[in-house]
């Protein structure tokens, strides 16, 4: 089941963690208290320029040395602190959650288009599949994720992520059946720029995992989710994809309709499928994802799962439920519900 | 000294109350079982091939069969067949011929596979409420595709190579006019162009009255280049490079000069009445280099137009050649298990050589996916492949199609008797003798295996549907889909699946 939200506020105006603490906390119904997750961009203005690797530690004193030892080799740590948390009643601290701001050395990368970003792939990578006890859950520039096992309200009071400000924010509503309790799996899943939050279950999963593995990523989180962030990561910062026609590979449309189509368009999209196919994601979904530029809310090719918008000024919002939109933003207009496949897009100035 | 004849086989009987002597019987068998003696229709078991003609066609359900019916004395290791075997080539000296696929009793692992369905998590869908999509395209796709845009349109900068466009991921495999008679292969011909499919013609050329399904047809080249010529390439939707074959790897084809009537003769371009023997290896290829000039000369000749595929037997190093044909041009990896049929191959070869499809399949797909290349080429299964759930199975496993042989001739009337070699079949597939391909009306039997095509297409989307899938692409590879069931450690890390209740 699960509950989604995302906002973005297009002129990059910042909001605090208050108003998706209490539009995720409206959709309980749609979780069940086992994990909730929260992704904030424009979080870190003092180090904009460094990549925010947040690590789940186990026992930070037997893996963070190793941690600094693979981020060493690639790069230097220009700050780095425990994340700040606060004792709720029904979070048992599982993990120390840690945050490093690091920036890779470019010149160990050559021959890249975008080495910074390689190398940090490289390393959530390596680091989530090499070292057990550690866990690298959010990596971009200036943004953060927040994620434990609990409800909304005492993940987001965990974490105070009312001290926290960014112009575009995702929230996760967990009702897990694949890996409950684990902090790892609950959302928003997040690698370099690109945060997923999604309701559903990906019935192609075992074909989205292989394709995508074939290209350097490694699947660590032991569910569906994540490959979401690593076929937008491939589709549109490795191929340099438009976010339209990433979606239109994710979610396309039917051959039917691919058929009737106007010629070029439907070359296009006949291209599209034959190339992706692969890539396509089956099964019901609703997925909202975001990077810091835009924010992206699609479902699966036939709707199964819902998903509506709403615009209020400058904002635009994305959710499982209208309601929890109202509850962030009463004076919401212009809620739709997007057709089947169809993206929603919010791009910030 | 004679070492004496070997008990019969089958032991045909004819209930004298039940019979009306109306010698349908004596007409339909080829081999000669029956003869009628006064009022009464006698037998002789011994030539019987357990077609089943002579039942299908009897009136009054007069003729029973039984199979061995002089038992050896049993024994696990010498069973009736090693030691008839023995007893064979202790008269003659020869190699043992026998027909259709692989009939050891190896453990088939498509058996012990189970499909998933979807429960309460995520909803199963309804093939007959909601769109499915079956269609498949064969052939090299891009790794990624290029966009500019032009006066504000995005425009696809990236050129596609030629794909065949399959509605159904079920083809008909390469069974030469020859092999099969005229009537059987019009009928194959006429049921993929109804399903909006493909087949292949085997090593046999194109007979001029096929030209009007050229369209769905796959000219094959060979190693005996038998019916290869400009306009035989021209007419093929696709060509097909065939390597090897499942039923016999690493050897060549031989078609019985019997076999080779007049019209055979002119579309194989061969002598009337004359062996076809294929060499084993092609006289030009002897490394995966020669391949890619054969792939890039047949592309050459055809202007670039179509896609080449390439067939190999499965073996135990076709990862690894699949790896290098995905890089020599070709389109396509047509990888034939070792339960794949054939007209006539020595039985040691059919019986003892090659891989399963299903651990052929997944470790081609593996080790393209580890290389990166696996857009490269597209992966056509065959040979073993009997069901829906088959092409369920092995498209999961990693297949973009199949190829059915054994299959679609059941669909025609074959018994599986296994006695293809021999030139006579009674059903008028496997036979040259006008007689006897006068008996399958390319009007009915096209009928018949269209209808089966349409019903493991129906299946096929029933079973997607159950596992949420609407698409094949998203079955395609997607072996977190499929289970184990009590197959050992080894063979599930080959298939990387997962044990039943894992």
């Amino acid at each position: 089941m699960c509950g989604i939200i995302g906002v973005i506020d297009r002129s990059r105006q910042r909001m605090d963690g208050t108003g998706i603490r209490s539009a995720l906390s409206r959709m309980d119904e749609r979780g069940s208290g086992e994990g909730a997750g929260y992704a904030a961009y424009g979080a870190f203005p003092d180090y904009k320029e460094y990549y925010a690797l947040h690590v789940f530690f186990d026992n930070p004193h037997e893996t963070k040395p190793l941690v600094e030892d693979e981020l060493s080799k690639w790069g230097t740590v220009e700050h780095q602190e425990a994340v700040p948390t606060f004792e709720q009643a029904n979070i048992r601290k599982l993990h120390i959650p840690w945050r490093f701001f690091f920036k890779p050395e470019i010149q160990l990368m050559p021959r890249s288009i975008t080495p910074a970003d390689d190398i940090v792939t490289h390393l959530v990578m390596k680091i989530n599949s090499s070292i057990p006890g550690a866990l690298v859950y959010s990596s971009g520039k200036d943004l953060a994720v927040f994620k434990a096992s609990g409800w909304p309200e005492e993940v987001a009071d965990f974490y105070r992520i009312q001290d926290y400000k960014g112009y575009l924010w995702l929230g996760h509503n967990r009702y897990p059946t694949n890996t409950p309790g684990w902090w790892g799996g609950a959302h928003p899943f997040n690698l370099l720029h690109w945060s997923v939050v999604h309701n559903g279950e990906i019935t192609s999963y075992g074909t989205n995992r292989r394709y995508i593995e074939s290209y350097g990523y490694r699947c660590s989180m032991f569910t569906d989710t994540e490959v979401v962030a690593y076929l937008f990561d491939l589709l549109i910062r490795r191929h340099g994809l438009s976010i339209e026609t990433a979606v239109k590979a994710l979610a396309p449309p039917f051959w039917d309709e691919i058929d009737r189509m106007p010629g070029r368009e439907r070359e296009i999209m006949r291209a599209i499928r034959l190339t992706y196919g692969p890539a396509l994601m089956n099964g019901p979904f609703a997925i909202v994802v975001a990077n810091h530029d835009s924010m992206v809310g699609f479902t699966d090719r036939i709707k199964l799962r819902p998903l509506v918008s709403g615009e209020s000024g400058t904002r635009l919002y994305i959710s499982s439920e209208e309601a929890a939109i109202r509850t962030m933003d009463p004076g919401v207009g212009d809620i739709t519900m997007p057709r089947a496949g169809e993206p929603i897009i919010g791009r910030a100035q | 000294m004679s070492i004496g004849s070997v008990p019969l086989r089958y032991r045909i009987s004819v209930d004298r109350d039940q019979c009306m002597l109306c010698e349908r019987c004596i007409d339909s068998c080829p081999y000669g079982v029956f003869r009628k003696e006064g009022e009464q229709i006698h037998v002789n078991s011994r030539v019987c091939v357990a077609c089943h003609r002579c039942i299908s066609m009897c009136p009054r359900d007069a003729i029973s069969l039984v199979e061995r019916p002089v038992d050896y004395r049993s024994h696990p290791i010498w069973t009736p067949q090693v030691r008839e075997a023995i007893y064979n080539q202790a008269r003659t000296g020869k190699i043992i011929l026998s027909g259709m696929g692989n009939a050891q009793d190896y453990p088939v692992i498509f058996d012990r596979l189970l499909l998933d369905a979807c429960q309460v998590t995520n909803p199963s869908i309804d093939p007959l409420r909601e769109p499915m999509e079956l269609r498949t395209y064969l052939g090299k796709k891009p790794s990624h595709l290029d966009f500019k845009t032009v006066d504000g349109d995005t425009v696809l900068q990236t050129i596609l190579s030629p794909n065949l466009m399959l509605e159904t991921p079920i083809m008909i495999g390469h069974m030469s006019y020859g092999a099969i008679s005229l009537n059987a292969q019009q009928s194959l011909a006429r049921a993929v162009k109804e399903c909006g499919t493909f087949m292949g013609t085997g090593e046999g050329g194109l007979h001029g009255s096929l030209y009007p399904f050229q369209d769905h047809m796959i000219v094959q080249v060979a190693s005996g280049r038998f019916g290869v010529d400009i306009n035989y390439l021209e007419r093929g939707a696709a060509i097909e490079i065939k390597i090897g074959q499942g039923a016999k790897p690493g050897i060549g084809g031989h078609l019985p000069g019997e076999k080779v009537c007049a019209d055979v003769s002119c579309t194989r371009m061969i002598p009337e009445g004359s062996d076809a023997i294929s060499p084993a290896p092609h006289h030009d290829i002897y490394s995966i280099e020669d391949l890619k000039q054969l792939v890039r000369s047949l592309k050459e000749a055809t202007e670039w137009k179509k896609p080449v595929f390439v067939k190999i037997a499965a073996v135990h190093n076709s990862a690894a050649i699949a790896a290098g044909i995905a890089r020599s041009s070709a389109d396509a990896v047509v990888i034939d298990g070792f339960r794949g049929g054939t007209g006539a191959a020595p039985r040691v070869f059919r019986d003892h050589v090659g891989i399963p499809i299903e651990a052929a399949v997944a470790s081609v797909d593996a080790k393209l996916r580890s290389q990166g290349i696996r857009n490269e080429v597209s992966i056509i299964a065959s040979g073993g492949i009997r069901e829906s759930a088959d092409v369920a199975k092995v498209i999961a496993l990693g297949a973009d199609a199949v190829y059915i042989g054994t299959a679609a001739l059941v669909a025609m009337g074959c018994r599986v008797c296994g006695t293809c070699y021999k030139g006579l079949c009674p059903w008028g597939i496997a036979t040259q003798r006008p007689d006897l391909f006068a008996r399958l009306d390319p009007d009915y039997a096209s009928v018949n295996v269209a209808n089966l095509i349409h019903a493991w297409t129906l299946e096929l989307s029933e079973l997607m549907g159950a596992a949420g899938i609407n698409s094949i692409e998203s079955l395609r590879g997607n072996r977190d889909r499929l289970r184990g069931y009590l197959l050992d450690e080894n063979i599930m890390k080959v298939l990387d699946i997962k044990t039943v209740g894992a």
